[in-house]
């Protein structure tokens, strides 16, 4: 048999579509991550000596780790704070008329509309000595000397969270939109209090949307330059500045690009750890 | 078997409910029905079946009216504390638990413990004939398959009264009626008082001690299977249940047992008055079945002319234009060599006999 020749197969494309993307990553992504790479392997800034010494410098330095560990943990705390808000939200959207579904999409939206520069600057106002929390708190009389709010890991973390709340909303809206609202009534039915429901039906069938979620959120929480410099002021420091830093105002570039390939490196490995988590819950094979 | 507890009554009392929206789905529907007893809750596609089902359940609560099972008033009680079973339409598995943990969930929920639950969920499976599928997900199995996890689930709360909601809608002919058999078995077995809901009246006559039809949120007639298809009380459930030939008249006379009507057809005719007495001169409509009528040799009946005839396995339906220009339908068992009609025939026809016609008021 087979002397026939094989029909084309309709389902495949040929791979050219795929040529004009791969070609600009390759310019644009690939060959500058090299060398970032090939950059980071040098001795010295004139990048005359090869060798490990920025990586070894960095993983020495209890700084420079500080400022990793701290760039981390703002991740985490505000993916944290956008999934305990944005669950809810996205839960309540699911529930309430097409009415109400618009005005909630619109004020999940609303953050990306703007300009993160004017929503950064907004939070200064809110959140400064003299700004509308402590204006409000003390003309009430509930405080004598003003709070410090601004410049600090509490106010970053806020500020943050609420700009990055449609990375975890829309992927949340969208898993819990997948699940069959029978399901909720079938484990009612069945004895099950809301809790229970929420628990072992709920939560476990929205996962794959809770991983999309965190891990977009984490990722962008954590590169997020102009927020964090802005309300994290002079005394925080993150990677993103940190690395900024290195490049333009200390020309030191093989640091820098050192600093990067670690941050990147540690941003992988927490996204995979977010993966993998999904991947043993079996919620995240159910289909 | 261990499990045969009798059932508790239920009562639909008054119950009527209109959505948010606006819509009126179910109207004053009252049903009483006996604990053990199995109900088909009969209608066409939006007539409250699925609504009314809900109520009982508790998910929706009721506009007006009551819903009482057994000697309590549950009206107060949400789903989860009142012991009614339901089995989904698209069964509503939970696709991330296995089948003996979907089977066990309301008994975790109740706070039993591990091993008397996944004993119990293996008995469970034993009785819906699926022992050995305990660690597969719901995906892994075959819809009839999925059925029958989904009604062992819902017998795992021993529920006083167990509602099914077009349980056999999505399966193939063969399978529903093995399903049909086996849920009858199983409830014969439990004493469960159930409610099927459906829209196929050949499912309802065949499964339920008693059959409510239902029509636009309306309850037209609860009986028996024989009283509603042979002594239906509305033209709707006349029509809606069996299939039958709608031929105008109007009554000669009438007493409260039997009308003679005048059929437009051209004969008269005897018919049973349903759905009270009806008066002399007035218009009606005479409902008779395809397989009440048959072909007479001589004068009487009415004169019609054959159209097409359908050999349908068991019996042949001839449709037959008649003098008026209606047309009606004649089922004949297919009893040896029947005979054959050509197209264009000339034939005579009359009712089997008298009792088999029902006359209702004409609605204008
Ligand atoms: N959530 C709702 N909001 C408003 N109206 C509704 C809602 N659910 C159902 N209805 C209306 O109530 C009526 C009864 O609906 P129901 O679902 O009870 O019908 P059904 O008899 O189960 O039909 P089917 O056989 O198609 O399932 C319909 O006219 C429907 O449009
Ligand atoms: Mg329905």
């Amino acid at each position: 048999m087979g002397a026939a020749p094989a029909a084309r197969d309709v389902t495949s494309y040929g791979m050219g579509l795929a040529a004009p993307l791969a070609l600009f990553f390759l310019v644009f992504f690939v060959a500058p991550l090299l060398q970032l790479f090939w950059l980071s392997l040098h001795n010295d800034t004139a990048g005359l000596h090869w060798g490990l010494g920025q990586y070894l410098h960095f993983l020495t330095d209890p700084f420079s780790l500080g400022v990793l560990g701290s760039t981390l943990l703002l991740g985490a705390e505000v993916t944290a704070v956008c999934l305990v808000l944005g669950f809810p939200i996205a839960w309540l959207y699911q529930r309430v008329g097409p009415k109400l579904q618009t005005v909630i999409i619109l004020i999940v939206l609303l953050p990306l509309l703007t300009s993160v520069v004017v929503r950064t600057f907004a939070w200064i106002v809110i959140l400064g000595r003299q700004g509308i929390i402590n204006a409000t708190l003390q003309s009430l009389g509930l405080i004598d000397t003003p709070l410090k709010l601004l410049y600090t890991q509490f106010g970053v973390v806020i500020a943050l969270a609420q700009v990055q709340m449609p990375l975890m909303t829309l992927p949340l809206i969208t898993a819990l939109g997948r699940i069959d609202p029978n399901l909720d009534d079938a484990s009612c039915s069945l004895g099950a209090g809301s809790w229970r429901t929420f628990f072992r039906i709920v939560l476990p069938l929205s996962l794959p949307g809770v991983i999309a979620g965190c891990t977009l959120t984490y990722a962008a929480a954590i590169t997020a330059f102009i927020t964090q410099s802005l309300i994290g002021g002079g005394q925080m420091l993150f990677m993103p500045m940190y690395l900024y830093q290195q490049a333009s105002t200390l020309q030191n570039w093989p640091f820098a690009a050192a600093i990067s390939i670690i941050f990147l490196l540690a941003v992988l490995a927490v996204v995979s750890v977010f993966t993998t988590l999904g991947r043993m819950s079996r919620g995240y094979g159910g289909a | 078997m261990a499990e045969a507890q009798g059932g508790r009554s239920l009562v639909v009392d008054a119950v009527t409910h209109r959505y948010p929206s606006g819509a009126l789905a179910v109207e004053n529907i009252n049903l009483d029905i006996k604990g053990g007893e199995i109900i088909a809750l009969l209608g066409p596609s939006g007539c409250g079946k699925t609504t009314l089902l809900r109520i009982i359940a508790g998910f929706i609560a009721q506009t007006q009216g009551r819903i009482i099972i057994g000697d309590d008033i549950v009206d107060a009680l949400p789903p989860n504390k009142r012991a009614v079973g339901i089995v989904f339409q698209n069964y509503a598995l939970f696709p991330h638990l296995s089948i003996s943990e979907n089977v066990a969930y309301g008994l975790a929920a109740r706070g039993v413990d591990k091993t008397s639950r996944q004993r119990e969920a293996q008995r469970l499976l034993e009785l819906v004939q699926l022992p050995t599928m305990a660690e597969r997900l719901p995906r892994q199995l075959s819809g009839g398959q999925q059925q029958r996890v989904a009604l062992a689930r819902a017998l795992a709360i021993k529920p006083s009264i167990l509602l099914l909601d077009e349980p056999f809608a999505a399966l193939d002919k063969n399978l529903r009626l093995d399903m049909q058999i086996e849920v009858k078995r199983l409830q014969r077995v439990s004493g469960i008082t159930t409610l099927i809901v459906t829209h196929d009246q050949e499912e309802a006559l065949s499964m339920a001690d008693r059959v409510a039809v239902l029509s636009h949120g309306k309850l037209e007639q609860f009986g028996t299977p024989s009283d509603v298809y042979d002594r239906p009380q509305t033209l709707f459930v006349n029509t809606f249940v069996g299939s039958t030939n709608r031929m105008p008249g109007v009554v000669v006379s009438a007493d409260r047992t039997a009308a003679k009507v005048r059929l437009d057809a051209g004969t008269e005719i005897i018919a049973r008055p349903a759905g009270g007495t009806l008066s002399e001169g007035g218009r009606v409509t005479v409902c008779i079945r395809p397989e009440h009528l048959q072909f007479v040799g001589d004068e009487t009946g009415f004169a019609g002319v054959v159209g097409m005839s359908l050999p349908l396995g068991a019996t042949v339906v001839h449709e037959v234009t008649t003098a008026d220009g209606s047309g009606v339908k004649v089922s004949q068992a297919r009893i040896g060599e029947t005979r054959a009609l050509e197209s264009g025939a000339a034939v005579r026809l009359a009712p089997l006999a008298p009792s088999l016609a029902n006359a209702f008021p004409a609605t204008l």
